[in-house]
């Protein structure tokens, strides 16, 4: 497997410049006669779709909901970055960058973050011009905050649903593009493999998932935008949909995968509950903007918040980090949550939760001002918990959010097969071992509007694409390898059922490659994923039949395909001995308990080449160059 | 809990459906509406049947899939909350629960409790946009826009798209859901050039989806999760008539 990061050379800040005008263009009337084929309808998706249709291509989008407006980029709450520097507070083009690197804790590629926040505050201009109503000042211009551990206030919001009024911004541009012919929108039709003629990628398979019927689609490039993988952990804060299908079918078909450990554990979300829970709810982390987070103490202080006085209580944050406070970043938040929890101080029937409290707030601001800044979040607590917080502190524990692993991709958003794409949460260019807060949305529609659209062209104008048709040997191949695989799901007709798998898979994945992670842990996973696999393959029920509306049948294709994912996910955390971001390796900690990183043998991405179910895959690595930043240990005290 | 429960079953678009009731026991009032509808399909898929079919995603009240009318009401007893956002607890011991699928002309049952939405994207294709394509837009902050223009304009864009206004309608009218749009961008300087043609484009795509007219019945407003107002449909007949009357299109 090559690693060509194609990284152009020159000093950073003219990087992306010096490689646009590089670039070869294709002629306008000649964007026509292009097919590409834009999986995924979220903010990525949408954006892609949108612009490439705009300057003449053909696109075609696919969504496996009933709408390009119900992708999970919808439920992002807290707000978007980007380096204008509105409020003159020493924000600029290099300090996002430098921030992003920081913060991804030196696991990033220097030349695509800096482009990052090169185009991130064209995102904003593109968004107010499309009628996203962002918060503002009396004064009419932008309101900007404080966001995830940036200590200045570069975060676009529109109150607690950033991400639904971006993504409803993307979804009218694409939706002025189908109006106008120029995209077709297929829905209710998800990804069952990629098709490669030649070495290049040329097409999919899909299902339809009103009718069952496998259809092959052919093009000249296709765009994966088909976000993160945190249902590998069963629990975590993804719409129930969400799964690494699209990405690890292209992995199967030759597409590296990088860094897939690296899955960010956000620490604000609403503790589990019991068996039955199907997900969990994230609270937007703003709230840490004026929440204070604290435990007892004492272990074992079951007394109610009430009555633990002042003296009794633990700001960990505040007490371990008192420059950052409870504004430090996800995974140092998340982290020191499991610390408390483990010492026996965690608050709440199963002690898996830490208070969350706005007491202060509400003293300093008033009810009101506390209510305007984040009225829909507590309103949303309450109807999940019966808590009120302006009466008493949330309860919050940290899960499974975003993956800043993904498909391996060059500079270009190529993966390591011509021709396939891969934009947003699905790739893993940006966020290194670490994501801060509002830069999700950010990533994905730079990517969307402002990056593929470029490189796409370069890729279109220099390969060699003779047609291809769905008729084509290896579209047959590809299509009847996905019939057998839903016959063998129909078939096994077992006792169980597909999210009784899905619940232990989960389990197994929190335990050992969860929030903390050591070598026992992860071989114990190693040797129990592929019993739970196989277990999977011999007594799974689906009932139903491949024709016609089967969900049963849709989550046990996903659940199959995380089954096999899983283990990648275990050998890459295994064989990174260090820590770093989010990944924590017990083995590897500072006497503080702080992560401890391995500059001199893993600064690389670490790459894995598919060899087989079950087959430990192929470790590749990226080096990563820091020329511009120096690698320091992160510090947020 | 126990509760019976009294659902909508349809093969597919072509069959007809009918109410089947089901016993749903040990329900802990803490689950959510669609936990508790999990725990009654998993009971059916380890006994080989086929589960109930609802749509579902996000489960945060804000992609608009779920879609349930709950003792005859859309998304069920809690005011603003979707059917996912709903609790358990909102019920009692012993009840009976009546579930059926959005009924609309527009909005025909694909299975069970799962209906066909599309007719509200091609509303939106047909005009729900500002026509400005990808860069060469000016600085975020050359237009100031006052914030209670920004913040009406919020408001009327938190619709989630989920259809409960069409499915609480007498007339089967998407009113709501096409003058939430419209007002949003009719508070903002960037919605201004295309007022009028997108009143217009937007209402002549809903009457020809077969969505009805309004008649003031006000139910939108009364089950939409995310509480916008009606004042969304008086701001679009005004933008509908100006335009009818004084457009040069």
């Amino acid at each position: 497997m090559q690693l060509d990061s194609k990284v152009p050379s020159g000093p950073l800040q003219d990087k992306w410049d010096n490689h646009r005008f590089a670039m070869k263009l294709v002629n306008p009337s000649n964007k026509r006669k292009y097919n590409i084929l834009v999986v995924g309808s979220g903010l990525a998706g949408a954006s892609a779709a949108a612009s490439l249709a705009e300057l003449g291509y053909k696109v075609t989008c696919f969504a496996f909901q009933d709408s390009p407006r119900r992708a999970h980029s919808i439920a992002a709450q807290g707000g978007i970055n980007a380096s204008k520097n509105y409020p003159n507070d020493g924000d600029s083009v290099w300090r996002l960058f430098y921030d992003t690197v920081k913060g991804g804790d030196f696991r990033s590629r220097e030349a695509n973050v800096y482009r990052l926040a090169q185009v991130s505050a064209n995102i904003i201009d593109q968004a107010v011009a499309q009628g996203v109503p962002f918060a503002r000042e009396y004064g009419g211009l932008l309101s900007n905050r404080s966001f995830g551990g940036a200590q200045v206030s570069r975060t676009f919001y529109a109150q607690g649903a950033t991400g639904q009024q971006l993504l409803l911004g993307a979804y009218s541009a694409l939706n002025r593009q189908i109006g106008a012919g120029a995209v077709k929108m297929v829905n209710r039709c998800e990804l069952q493999d990629i098709v490669l003629v030649d070495g290049q990628a040329r097409g999919i398979v899909t299902r339809d998932l009103i009718t069952g019927k496998l259809e092959s689609w052919s093009g000249d490039a296709v765009v994966l935008a088909t976000g993160g993988y945190a249902n590998v952990f069963f629990l975590s804060t993804n719409a129930m949909g969400c799964n690494v299908t699209a990405a690890y079918k292209a992995h199967k078909r030759g597409a590296g995968f990088a860094n897939p450990s690296f899955t960010q554990i956000h620490p604000t979300c609403i503790p589990v509950s019991g068996d039955y829970q199907s997900k969990l709810t994230l609270m937007s982390e703003s709230l840490r903007n004026d929440g204070r987070v604290w435990v007892p103490k004492k272990a074992g202080d079951a007394r109610k918040v009430a009555d633990i006085p002042e003296s009794e209580r633990d700001y960990f944050l505040e007490r371990k980090y008192p420059s950052f406070g409870n504004l430090v970043p996800r995974d140092v938040a998340s982290r020191n949550a499991k610390m408390v929890c483990d010492e026996g101080r965690g608050v709440g029937e199963s002690g898996l939760a830490v208070y969350l409290d706005f007491r202060d707030a509400i003293q300093r601001l008033g009810k009101d001002a506390v209510a305007a800044r984040y009225g829909n979040l507590f309103h949303m607590y309450h109807k999940i918990t019966a808590e009120d917080p302006f009466e008493t502190p949330m309860r919050i524990y940290p899960a499974p959010h975003y993956a800043m692993g993904g498909l391996w991709v060059d500079y270009n958003l190529m993966s390591t097969i011509p021709g396939l794409h891969v934009i947003g949460e699905a790739n893993f260019s940006d966020h290194g071992a670490n994501r801060l807060g509002a830069s999700a949305l950010m990533q994905g529609l730079a990517d969307g509007y402002f990056v593929l659209p470029y490189t796409i062209g370069n890729y279109l104008a220099t390969a060699s694409l003779p047609k291809v048709e769905t008729t084509h040997a290896s579209f047959q191949a590809a299509e009847r390898e996905v019939a057998d695989r839903f016959s063998k799901l129909l078939g096994v007709n077992g006792k169980q059922t597909v999210d009784s798998f899905h619940r232990r898979l989960g389990r197994i994945m929190w335990d050992n490659c969860g929030l903390g992670r050591t070598a026992e842990g992860l071989q114990s996973a190693l040797e129990q994923i592929p019993k739970l696999r196989e277990e999977f393959w011999a007594d799974v029920r689906v009932p139903g039949t491949e024709a016609g509306l089967n969900q049963p049948l849709e989550r046990a294709a996903r659940v199959a395909d995380f089954l096999e994912f899983a283990e990648m996910v275990c050998w890459d955390a295994l064989e990174r001995e260090e820590s770093c971001g989010c990944h924590l390796r017990e083995e590897h900690r500072t006497p503080e308990g702080e992560a401890l990183r391995n500059d001199k043998d893993y600064s690389h991405v670490s790459v894995w080449e598919y060899k087989g179910v079950g087959e430990k895959p192929v470790h590749h690595k990226e080096p990563l160059a820091f020329e511009n930043v120096k690698l320091s240990t992160r510090s947020y005290k | 809990m126990n509760l019976t429960l009294h659902v909508w079953r349809q093969k597919d678009a072509s069959s007809p459906g009918r109410m089947v009731t089901y016993e749903a026991r040990d329900v802990n009032p803490d689950m959510s509406f669609l936990e508790m509808l999990d725990v009654v399909n998993e009971g059916f898929e380890s006994e080989g049947k086929e589960p109930i079919a609802f749509d579902h995603d996000c489960r945060e009240g804000v992609c608009g899939m779920c879609s349930l009318v709950i003792n005859g009401i859309p998304h069920g007893p809690d005011s603003g909350t979707t059917a996912c956002q709903l609790h358990m607890r909102k019920f009692r011991d012993g009840d009976s629960i009546w579930i059926e699928p959005w009924r609309a002309h527009a909005f025909p049952v694909l299975r069970d409790l799962v209906v066909d939405r599309a007719a509200f994207d091609r509303i939106q294709q047909a005009g729900g946009y500002v026509s400005v394509g990808t860069g060469g837009t000016p600085d975020a902050n050359q237009t100031p826009i006052p914030k209670r223009a920004a913040d009406m304009a919020f408001d009327f864009a938190a619709c989630i798209g989920c259809g409960a206004c069409v499915a609480a309608c007498p007339n089967a009218s998407a009113m709501l859901f096409v003058g939430a749009k419209v007002s949003q961008f009719a508070q903002l300087p960037q919605g201004q050039p295309e007022r009028s043609r997108r009143a217009l484009a937007m209402v002549r795509q809903h009457d020809a989806e077969g969505f009805g007219f309004c008649s003031n019945h006000r139910e939108c407003e009364a089950v939409c999760p995310k509480n916008i107002s009606v004042e969304a449909i008086a701001i679009l007949n005004r933008d509908y008539l100006k335009g009818a009357l004084l457009s040069e299109e």
